[in-house]
């Protein structure tokens, strides 16, 4: 992997996340031809698999940072692709897609292995943020204790959060929030992907609450400060990430 | 001849039949012994008092001569109604007794024998049959002593005749009745195939026949009637769905189509940029639909998923509240919650936190008492009796009596200028997932606004 542990603890990141190389297998030509066209626009280098068997092939290849798995595939199916590579002690992680959009059949592709999961249609933006946090994803990571993502950091066993040596008190779902932002520095997290992660609610409401929880955190760790940490990405969600200098 | 084969084959013939043939044969049985053991002793009986009678002549003769025996005879004819007595000479001539001469069969020297006799009866002299025993006494002198058979043989007839009788009766009726009861029950299963042959050619209102005896048939049939009803109730909400989906997906399609085609007609690139944006909002939208539908669908199949386990309600309450909070005061509104302690319910919990968004989203959008007017929305969650309640209350202009019950369905949306944003879905979903959990919807008058209450039941085997 490109990213190491470091970067996620104090994000010493460049300005742009770094180049992945993902594997997309997807028996659907057009849904994968844009796919890769997205990827490769944002700067990741992209192979392709159009039956399970093929992909399976290229993943025991073992050079991908990121592999993406439609759920429906000819030959061998997307569950059996990952419980294969899993037995087979890859650990690349793994996004699937399907069209099965229920809790139960999410539980599932989890359960066979998959890191994550997103059901179609979905969001360009969505998938590519939701790869980049997999890619970052610390795998066998010891647990950090402390988060530091320019002058702000956070203590995961006391809870408590300071921007340039001054303490900014949190509610507890604000401290989750921001965790979970911090995690993910750098890269931007989707409003569903909160949803899922800091209230493990698997489904949209309609009316847009994030958005508010987002600008009252907002206000705490970015208001008193000259340069703002906290950033809407339009069209796609937020990113934490330390100020330019 | 069809229905009579159709009938013999029946069940319910079979074992009548079977259960004839057992009864038939031991009806015969104790008739054919109680008849044989009654004869037997009949017989027996007359046998023994001729012996005696035959005895006590012998000794009168022995001890009193010939005129002793002779008035014993006048006697005992006299005496015995259905005695048959001779005293004849050695030449066969009578001496004394009610017999007029020696039978023929009266031959040798002693023995049983049967005979006619005319006998005196009540309507003048009539043919009887004796059973007597002859013998010769000393000095050749023979008597015969016997008994009227007659009556005994008629009891004999009557009882054979009783019997053939009892038995061709028991036949007779144990097949008519085996297939009355047969055609009975034929004709009821022939009802029903015919009403199920009815509701597959697609007459779905008709139902099985009921007689009202609450017999296994009529249950059979309530249970066959109300799995029809909830067949059609299925197919009923199937119909309404694929016709409001055809509606409701209809319109915003069309829009959508003709804002393409409006703006593939223009060559201005701001224009196509607006055209992809709101198609994209628009398909967003309809995505948005789908996947409620699809919600409402799974929670009406009525599939308790993986996803159910057991959940604190006061909990989700809380944690949904605490979602909605900070948008509804940015609104201007205020939310109250009241959510405490341990409330288990056994559910899912995605569903039941997307029924409560549902019902928070509804509430912020129609809760207002006017257009501009902050909104006071109020949520509570308790637990009494068994049940888990949960209420949310808005301070809008609530629903009217009559139309609370059709706002659960589905595409039903009470704002008919449709200013918000809505797929009509909602308050669906949520009557859907709480009948999943078992539970119930209630609308109710918030004085003023709405009051939406769901009732679950409380997980079993907690407080």
């Amino acid at each position: 992997m490109l990213n190491s542990a470091s970067d996620v603890l104090t994000s010493r990141k460049p300005e742009f996340a770094l180049s992945m190389r993902v594997l997309v297998i997807e028996d659907d030509k057009e849904a994968a031809s844009w796919l890769i066209k997205g990827l490769k626009e944002s700067g990741h280098v992209a192979d392709h698999a159009c039956n399970g068997e093929d992909g399976l092939a290229l993943a025991r290849e073992g050079v991908h940072d990121v592999l993406i798995v439609d759920r429906m595939l000819p030959e061998l199916d997307g569950l059996s692709v990952i419980q294969q590579l899993r037995q087979d002690g890859f650990n690349t992680p793994v996004l699937i897609l399907s069209a099965l959009a229920d809790v139960d059949e999410r539980v599932k592709g989890l359960r066979a292995g998959g890191d994550d999961y997103l059901s179609k249609p979905y969001a360009f933006a969505e998938l590519l943020a939701r790869i980049e946090g997999l890619s970052r994803r610390p795998a066998g990571e010891p647990q950090a204790t402390r988060l530091e993502v320019g002058d702000l950091e956070i203590d995961l066993l006391a809870r408590t959060a300071k921007r340039a040596g001054t303490e900014i008190i949190l509610q507890p779902r604000e401290f989750k929030l921001l965790e979970y932002l911090m995690r993910n520095a750098g890269s931007v997290v989707t409003r569903t992907m909160l949803l899922e992660n800091v209230w493990d609610y698997h489904f949209d409401p309609q009316t847009n609450v994030i958005d508010v929880h987002i600008s009252r955190l907002r206000s705490k760790i970015d208001k008193e400060f000259d340069a703002s940490m906290l950033h809407t990405v339009r069209g796609a969600g937020y990113m934490i990430r330390a100020p330019q200098s | 001849m069809h229905l009579s084969l159709k009938l013999l084959r029946t069940s319910t013939f079979r074992l009548a039949a079977v259960y004839l043939i057992v009864f038939a044969v031991s009806v015969g049985a104790i008739l054919a012994y109680v008849a044989w053991n009654t004869i037997g002793i009949l017989e027996q009986q007359t046998d023994d008092t001729i012996s005696a009678e035959v005895e006590a002549f012998a000794e009168q003769y022995r001890l009193r001569g010939l005129e002793g025996a002779l008035d014993t005879v006048r006697r005992r004819s006299a005496q015995e109604e259905d005695g048959v007595y001779l005293f004849a000479s050695p030449v066969g001539r009578r001496l004394a007794g009610n017999l007029l001469s020696l039978p023929a069969q009266a031959k040798g020297e002693a023995g049983w024998i049967e005979f006619p006799y005319a006998a005196d009866g009540p309507r003048g002299v009539e043919r009887h049959t004796a059973k007597a025993f002859h013998t010769e006494l000393q000095g050749g002198f023979r008597i015969v002593v016997g008994r009227d058979v007659e009556e005994r043989r008629e009891f004999a007839r009557i009882i054979r005749r009783t019997l053939f009788w009892a038995l061709g009766l028991t036949v007779v009726l144990g097949v008519s009745g085996g297939l009355l009861m047969s055609r009975n029950f034929l004709r009821r299963i022939d009802q029903i195939s015919a009403t199920s042959r009815a509701i597959m050619r697609g007459d779905f209102a008709e139902r099985m026949p009921l007689k009202g005896t609450g017999d296994e048939l009529d249950r059979l049939s309530t249970g066959l009637n109300e799995m029809l009803d909830q067949i059609e109730r299925l197919m009923k909400g199937m119909r309404e769905v694929s016709s409001n989906v055809a509606h409701d997906l209809r319109t915003p399609l069309t829009r959508l189509r003709v804002r393409v085609e409006d703006a593939l007609r223009t060559n201005d690139k701001r224009q196509y940029r607006a055209a992809l944006d709101q198609t994209l909002a628009e398909a967003d939208q309809l995505l948005n639909t789908f996947n409620a539908l699809l919600s409402i669908a799974r929670a009406e199949a009525g599939e308790a998923g993986e996803g159910f386990a057991s959940v604190n309600l006061a909990a989700l309450v809380t944690d949904i509240a605490e979602l909605y909070e900070p948008t509804i005061e940015d609104a201007g509104g205020t939310l109250e919650v009241s959510a405490h302690g341990d409330v288990p319910v056994h559910a899912d919990r995605q569903l039941l936190a997307q029924a409560l968004t549902n019902l928070l989203d509804n509430a912020l959008k129609y809760g207002r008492p006017a257009p501009n007017d902050p909104v006071t929305i109020k949520v509570v969650c308790s637990a009494s009796d068994g049940k888990a309640m949960v209420e949310v209350c808005d301070s809008g202009p609530g629903v009217a009596v009559r139309d609370r019950q059709r706002v659960t369905e589905r595409f039903v949306r009470l704002d008919e200028s449709r200013s918000e944003p809505g797929s009509g879905l909602g308050l669906s979903l949520v009557s859907s997932v709480v009948k999943l959990h078992g539970g119930d919807i209630e609308l109710l008058d918030n004085e003023p606004g709405l009051k939406v209450r769901l009732v679950l039941p409380i997980e079993d085997g907690a407080g």
